[in-house]
């Protein structure tokens, strides 16, 4: 059974213009859609990495998936449960099952609070274990991620490097033991020469304790090196799904076609093709009807900035793509 | 033990943070100096506040200038000068101390939730402290008093009324910036409840802030309560400096009697003053680009 | 030869002692070329730039034994006629942070035009028709010259700064970061843009950056730097077929490639050293698996080991033997210590 389904998830935000604007007539409500009608699943022990540029959603999906923030619509469906019903124990036994790995190692991290106190914090706050065992996993979990754990526990988050404190913040997601784990751009903000360590972490203990991983990165040479299947997002909706090495050599959507077109190579003699998409990226705000894509997309014709957004359409094995024109374009 | 154990970390880290700065150091001398003197006051006074003394002929002691005998002089009936300073200041501190921390604790109170939690609670924690900011201080004391007399406590309250607002809005600016830090998102997404999140992860980020607002909470409330007692609102059975000055207004002496005068005044501004110094100690670590390079 | 840096040392002094940000940098580029400086945080590119251009906070201490531009020596130049001589003219900078550099409450038109004329001397006019022209080369609609920078995105605030670095065609520009932070598509346009207008006006360019997949695609030549000393320069192709140098070899192994799905990476352990009082030895000393005694007391110089290519590295003679055993992840190692 999957670890993670999500069906239809949509997130909009309201934009209410402040009072001068309204004076002016400018002051019509907006809408930021977020995420509209994404649906996906991650099996057991998969790592499934989401791709996409700023504005895609990526962010908004991690904050609806670990419930931070309430959808407009859809069902998030955590080991066959809908995460939206969920208060009280049943709440708490979520959020120790469903953990976030943040960005900013420098922003992240309660500056007040020692080594041990960060970590301890997910078990304290939800009153797991005694204080004995509560010491015991604490420090086991801090010599997993590599810090051994006489010298770092009473150290602050300013007495470490930025791989460090992402360590940290590694533990303290993984403590509890959660069967998910949403890590969003883990490795952006550290230097290159420590990311492999910390990539190669991840991958250990996500083996080694079983969890299941979405991996969310605008970089797609790291998400090839560490994902089972990837899923790339645009403007709010998903453009494709599929295992990695199909989607990475075989893209389907133009979208996905591009992007991977577009990633560099460490390789001076490799130049990258122009990407054939029209325009700047826009902001999900007021979207026109029709495929989001459709104002970039250099195969778009009519029907697609009409009729409503194509639902995902098998092109492999558990291989997706959203657009319409699948067939006539390979 | 482990709270006792933060205590002890805690203590040990605001007297590093006061020493750091040279001001400070100097208001906490001056602080502790009074603090002392009021506690041991009882040992150290040689007279009560309201004895009548007799000088060596015999007759009531009344305004005598500063003497080898009373060191800080007499008061209009007869009362050593020194004795009563000494007394006073424990007044004086108590208020002065219990006014603030009261005032602090709501204000700060306030101000973290309403931050913390905006929409509906913010705007009536925020209408409420409006409403109170336009309240005068004297009226209102004039009016408790005329209910219900001239005590201690109701001084406090008064204090008390005036002197949390400010702490409140400075609390709450904090609050919303702390917020929005990815920490408290962290913190959140570890499980932990809203009032977890406030007093664990949010207050010790404004702790500086809060310490800060403390020393200036106290000092205002030692001005205000030297007001109000100048003025003859104060508790009668309790003596301040305030109240001294208050009795030396009515004894008409205040031209003359320069000693009765100078005294408590130098030792309010004094107390007031090193207050401040303390709490320009904190402003440095609150801002960190006051220190000095 | 355009610039010519020769022992270029920049220290600070901090509360803790003095910082050795740059040390013995040597270092040239010529004309129209691309030269890459690679780097991690904290390896001293900011600050050497910045010694370039003249925009230490006081207090910095700078020396060279050669600091020229074009043949000329730049050291005794005043700060003022620095400023009105060379910068802007003929080296320009494209920062780091755009949103740092544009002042929001002015429209971006204006702010290419004032520095024009702190710069030149060129009717208003002319300069109005010089940020045109850049703004059509970059690629921006005109109406934009007359917006603010909040109305612009990224990637358009970006390709304003590098059209605000050529408005005075200078023969050098350094760009630091310019694509960091950047989605990969709008990463992509703009490095073409550049390369399109290099190709119009030929000047070089000192592109500083950590992304070594960017600094293959631009560069001529590549240097790397690495605590405040250059580690090896040499022609990019031959960077990456034959690097010399641990710390490039290293580097090397820790980028994933979206052309080698699943390659094994593997990270250089330890971190960055801490300039305080400056390093003995060779800087990478405590993280290179090839180390020896002479690494950590005598401080390798930049030898020539073929044409064009320069590393310094006491052991530079076995490149090939230490090329072939740092594609092993056990000779990294070696190091308990977490970075």
């Amino acid at each position: 059974m999957a670890v993670l389904e999500v069906r239809g998830l949509t997130k909009h935000f309201e934009v209410r213009p402040g009072f001068l604007s309204r004076l002016v007539g400018e002051g019509r409500a907006r809408t930021i859609k977020a995420v509209e009608d994404v649906s996906f699943a991650i099996a057991e022990g998969e790592i499934v990495g989401l791709a996409g540029e700023s504005g895609c959603g990526k962010s908004t999906v991690c904050l609806l998936i670990t419930r931070l923030l309430e959808p407009t619509a859809g069902d998030i469906v955590f080991n066959g449960t809908s995460v939206s019903t969920l208060h009280g124990d049943a709440l708490k036994t979520f959020r120790a099952s469903v953990q976030i790995i943040f960005q900013d190692p420098y922003e992240s991290l309660n500056p007040r609070f020692s080594v041990f106190d960060l970590i301890a914090e997910g078990p304290r706050a939800l009153g797991l274990w005694d204080a004995k065992e509560t010491e015991e996993r604490v420090l086991a979990m801090l010599a997993g991620v590599g810090l051994p754990p006489a010298e770092y526990r009473a150290r602050y988050p300013h007495e470490m490097s930025g791989g460090e404190r992402q360590r940290v913040g590694i533990a303290g997601a993984l403590v509890m033991e959660p069967q998910l784990v949403v890590a969003d751009e883990p490795l952006s903000m550290l230097d290159v020469s420590i990311r492999a360590d910390i990539l190669d972490l991840l991958r250990d203990l996500s083996q080694r304790l079983g969890f299941s991983c979405l991996y969310v990165s605008h970089d797609l040479s790291i998400l090839s090196n560490i994902a089972d299947r990837l899923m790339v997002m645009y403007l709010g909706m998903v453009a494709e799904i599929g295992p990695i090495a199909d989607v990475i050599t075989h893209p389907r959507h133009p979208y996905a076609t591009a992007l991977v077109e577009a990633v560099p190579a460490p390789d001076p003699r490799y130049r990258r093709p122009v990407p054939k998409i029209l325009g700047d990226i826009t902001r999900p705000i007021d979207p026109p009807p029709g495929c989001r894509f459709a104002g970039r997309c250099p195969h778009a014709i009519d029907i697609c900035r009409i009729d409503p957004l194509p639902g995902l359409v098998a092109v492999g094995k558990d291989h997706f793509a959203a657009c319409r024109r699948l067939g006539e374009l390979e | 033990m482990n709270a006792l154990i933060a205590l002890r970390r805690g203590v040990l880290n605001q007297i590093a943070i006061i020493r750091q700065s040279p001001l400070g150091t100097v208001g906490a001398l001056i602080v502790l100096f009074f603090v002392i003197v009021a506690i041991l006051a009882p040992f150290l006074a040689p007279h009560g506040a309201w004895t009548t003394l007799k000088d060596a002929s015999g007759r009531i002691a009344t305004l005598q200038p500063p003497s080898a005998e009373f060191w800080l002089g007499t008061t209009f009936l007869g009362r050593d000068l020194l004795s009563q300073m000494m007394w006073a200041a424990r007044t004086t501190i108590f208020i002065g101390l219990v006014s603030g921390l009261i005032s602090i604790v709501i204000g700060a109170n306030v101000g973290l939730f309403s931050g913390y939690y905006g929409g509906r609670i913010d705007e009536v924690l925020m209408r409420f402290t409006d409403i109170v900011y336009g309240m005068p201080f004297l009226p209102f004391i004039i009016v408790l008093i005329a209910l219900f007399g001239r005590s201690q406590s109701f001084v406090i309250l008064a204090i008390v009324l005036i002197v949390w607002r400010t702490s409140a809005r400075v609390v709450r600016a904090q609050t919303l910036a702390l917020k929005q830090r990815q920490f408290v998102l962290a913190a959140r997404a570890r499980g932990c409840s809203d009032l977890r999140i406030i007093y664990r992860h949010i207050m010790p980020n404004i702790l500086p802030l809060l310490l800060l607002y403390t020393a200036f909470n106290i000092a205002w409330s030692i001005i205000a309560e030297a007001g109000a007692a100048f003025l003859g609102f104060g508790d009668p059975e309790h003596l301040s400096w305030g109240g001294m000055l208050y009795e030396l207004w009515i004894s008409g002496q205040i031209r003359t009697a320069w000693w009765w005068f100078a005294f408590p005044s130098v030792a309010i501004i004094s107390l007031v003053s090193a207050l401040v110094f303390i709490s320009r100690a904190y402003e440095e670590v609150a801002n960190p680009r006051l220190r000095q390079r | 030869m355009l610039l010519e840096l020769d022992n270029l040392c920049v220290s600070y002094a901090t509360r803790a002692g003095p910082v050795h940000a740059v040390e013995g940098v040597k270092l040239d580029v010529g004309e129209n070329e691309v030269l890459g400086l690679a780097g991690e945080s904290g390896c001293g590119k900011t600050t050497l730039i910045r010694s370039l251009l003249r925009l230490l906070p006081k207090g910095a201490g700078v020396s060279a034994d050669r600091l020229a531009w074009k043949g000329h020596d730049l050291a005794p130049l005043s700060d003022r006629d620095f400023r009105r001589r060379i910068m802007w003219n003929e080296i320009s900078l494209v920062p780091q942070s755009a949103q740092a550099s544009l002042n929001p409450v002015y429209r971006v038109g204006d702010q290419i035009i004032e520095a024009i004329e702190e710069h030149a001397d060129m009717t208003p006019a002319a300069a109005k028709a010089r940020v045109a022209e850049l703004f059509d080369l970059v690629g921006l609609e005109p109406g934009l010259i007359s917006a603010y920078p909040h109305e612009f995105s990224g990637g358009m605030r970006q390709r304003a700064m590098i059209a605000m670095a050529l408005v005075l065609d200078p023969a050098l520009v350094i760009m630091d970061e310019p694509t960091t932070g950047l989605d990969v598509l709008v990463q992509e346009r703009i490095i073409r843009k550049v390369r399109e207008l290099r190709e119009i006006s030929g000047n070089s360019i000192l592109l500083i950056t950590h992304d070594i997949s960017v600094i293959a695609e631009m560069s001529d030549r590549i240097a790397i730097m690495y605590g405040g000393q250059i580690m090896e320069v040499a022609a990019a192709i031959d960077m990456f077929e034959e690097p010399v140098h641990p710390y490039t070899l290293g580097l090397k192994n820790a980028f994933p490639s979206i052309k080698q799905i699943g390659k094994p990476l593997i990270s250089i352990p330890g971190s960055p050293p801490s300039l305080l009082g400056g390093v003995a030895g060779c800087p990478f000393a405590p993280r290179c698996p090839f180390a020896v005694e002479r690494c950590r007391s005598e401080r390798p110089v930049l030898k020539e080991i073929a044409p064009g290519h320069t590393a310094a590295c006491h052991r530079s003679g076995e490149a090939e033997f230490m090329r072939a055993r740092a594609s092993e992840k056990q000779t990294w190692q070696f190091s308990k210590s977490a970075a």
